[in-house]
């Protein structure tokens, strides 16, 4: 197993070693005209989906200020002027504060919960030699591959019956459950790249299991658990399918679904503006930490599938 | 001391396999029980009817429309996200000029802005994502449709999502342009891992850019490619096509079950039609192709596995 360390994208220029001594010094004509051919159209090509990519983005930033009728009359034009009246009302009378707490909470609750319970399973399993440990193991890991929509049918009665549906409480519990395959997957891999001579030392002295995990072992596996985490965050963050079977109270919604309501309400409602301004106001935040964390995002989001 | 160790284990064992067995696990297993009864979800009661149900499913022409659209999410979205996320990964990191000096292959300028930039889409829900190409598809007041009147295409002006013929390449689109960038990302620090002394060695023996490709960077990147490939299938029967299908299309599955999808199919069984068990059957069904489709790729995939 790799280490979770895996290196962070580095631009090739730095990442690769100048190794420039035996190398023909002088680049046959043709090598040099196609290279120079290549390199405008792979720039092209570059350069266009970086357009197509921002956009859209763009354009549903500038959408979120103008007016309905310029939305709907020319839908690339700049706003008159900066109608900051959308976000106000997208923020009190559409909801969009409630829809933000609750997703805090949500999500606040599910990525405690679930580094928690991740790493004691992943320690247990990496650490201890027990029978049934790789039976349980794979029981964990199966679940990354099966759809889940096959068991929310029967889940949602599951927590029906537990007088759970439609409570911030319960979509925590089922957020953790569904996030324990991947994070006891990873967690697992990373505890046992871990020296075992630290918590050996602390045990001989006197220090119990549990200690030893909570004061030694944990601080230890830091770098797996940021990983770990902000890959949590940012798929607990945008859940779309879980709190749509599970999450069906209006007071209750999370971001997500918060803003498709919206959009099927505007049907009758009409403030197109106001919807723009709330889509635009959910994704700033998590485009904003992006920018700041970039690396730690993309390892956290790449480390999984480059083991 | 063993004592300790046992009881330890299980008391750190005990919660997180508990609620993943309740949540997950138990669920899985009544799923494929209920699909041989007639339970509607709506009442507690219900009888065994043997494969009723499968049999109904086998007959049942939405099934065998959402079956094929899955199918064709699962080919065919793995194979143009990753062919083109790996085109791109190689201009970044290999499709710079070779400057006098410099190392033998070197990105193009900018590399890292264009990774930055191409990893946007996967940051954010893909809800929003689907909400917002809702909008750009509009047909009348669309960003799509006005650009194609701003550049003289009065008469080109598809109904895209209104259109069944385009409703299914309308949706996939979405999907390709909310992933290509976080496959980007992925084979971009794969490639960086490359030697450079193969590159070097592969230019010494006159290979061109697309020999370096397919002889040097494909072969060593495959572990990764393989398991991109599994991934993106997944995502493309589950999650994200049921979020961009609920949220895009009429009905949702419309127009006239163009672009349902069994993810789809199973939600509105069991929680608009009231026929919980019937959904649960085409689950299964789900499952079956989801568990074939990873063993399948895994297998043709396999290769010797090159260690440099």
């Amino acid at each position: 197993m790799k280490t979770t360390e895996t290196t962070a994208p580095v631009p090739a220029e730095s990442g690769m070693p100048v190794t420039k001594t035996g190398l023909p010094s002088e680049v046959p004509s043709r090598d040099k005209k196609e290279g120079a051919v290549l390199n405008v159209f792979s720039h092209g090509v570059l350069v266009i989906w970086a357009f197509m990519v921002v956009m859209p983005l763009l354009w549903a930033v500038m959408t979120s200020f103008k007016d309905d009728r310029s939305i709907f009359g020319s839908p690339w034009s700049l706003p008159d002027t900066l109608h900051f009246s959308n976000w106000s009302r997208a923020w009190t009378e559409a909801n969009m504060s409630d829809y933000f707490l609750n997703t805090v909470l949500v999500v606040g609750g599910s990525l405690v919960g679930t580094l928690v319970l991740g790493s004691m399973a992943a320690y247990v399993l990496a650490r201890f030699e027990f029978p049934g440990n790789r039976l349980i193991y794979y029981l964990f890991i199966g679940g990354m591959s099966f759809p889940i929509m096959l068991a929310l049918v029967p889940l949602f009665y599951v927590v029906n019956n537990m007088g759970l549906l439609n409570t911030i409480h319960g979509l925590i519990l089922v957020y953790i459950a569904y996030s324990l395959p991947f994070t006891v997957f990873f967690l697992t891999a990373f505890f046992r790249t871990l020296p075992t001579s630290v918590a050996e030392a602390a045990f001989v002295d006197g220090a119990s299991h549990t200690r030893t995990f909570f004061q030694i072992m944990l601080p230890m596996a830091k770098p797996g658990l940021v990983s770990v985490g902000i890959f949590n965050f940012l798929g607990q963050w945008n859940q779309y399918m879980l709190p749509t079977v599970l999450n069906t109270d209006p007071d209750k919604r999370v971001l997500t679904q918060g803003l498709v309501q919206l959009a099927v309400s505007q049907g009758y409602k009409g403030d197109w503006s106001g919807l723009f301004a709330g889509l635009v106001m959910a994704m700033l935040p998590v485009l904003a930490a992006y920018i700041v964390f970039q690396r730690q995002v993309v390892q956290g989001l790449t480390a999984g599938a480059l083991k | 001391m063993q004592h300790g160790k046992y009881r330890f284990i299980v008391g750190f064992l005990a919660v997180p396999l508990g609620l993943y067995a309740l949540f997950v696990i138990w669920p899985f297993i009544q799923s494929i029980y209920y699909s041989f009864t007639d339970w509607t979800g709506l009442s507690p009661e219900f009888k065994m009817v043997g494969f009723d149900n499968y049999e109904r499913m086998l007959d049942d022409d939405i099934f065998w429309k959402s079956l094929q659209h899955s199918l064709l999410f699962a080919l065919l979205l793995p194979l143009v996200t990753l062919s083109f996320a790996l085109f791109l990964a190689f201009m970044i990191n290999v499709g710079g000029r070779r400057r006098k000096g410099g190392p033998a292959i070197t990105g193009v300028r900018g590399s890292s802005f264009y990774k930055i930039v191409y990893f946007f889409p996967q940051v954010l829900s893909i809800a929003i994502v689907a909400l917002l190409f809702a909008f750009a598809y509009n047909p009348d007041s669309g960003a799509i449709n006005s650009i194609l009147r701003g550049i003289g295409l009065d008469s080109v002006q598809p109904l895209w999502l209104g259109d069944p013929n385009l409703a299914l390449w309308a949706v996939m689109a979405v999907i390709v342009w909310s992933t290509v960038g976080f496959f980007v990302v992925l084979f971009s620090a794969g490639m960086a891992s490359i030697p450079a002394e193969l590159y070097e060695a592969a230019l010494l023996d006159g290979a061109g850019r697309a020999a370096t490709f397919f002889r040097v960077t494909l072969p060593l990147l495959w572990d990764t490619v393989q398991s991109g490939w599994v991934y993106m299938g997944i995502l493309a029967l589950g999650a994200e096509s049921f979020a961009v299908v609920h949220i895009m299309t009429t009905g949702p599955g419309g127009p006239d079950y163009s672009t349902t999808v069994m993810v789809l199919y199973v939600y509105q069984k069991a929680f608009r039609d009231g026929q919980a068990a019937y959904a649960t059957t085409i689950g299964v069904a789900l499952l079956i192709v989801t568990l074939a489709f990873a063993a399948i790729i895994m297998r043709l995939g396999r290769r010797e596995r090159l260690e440099f």
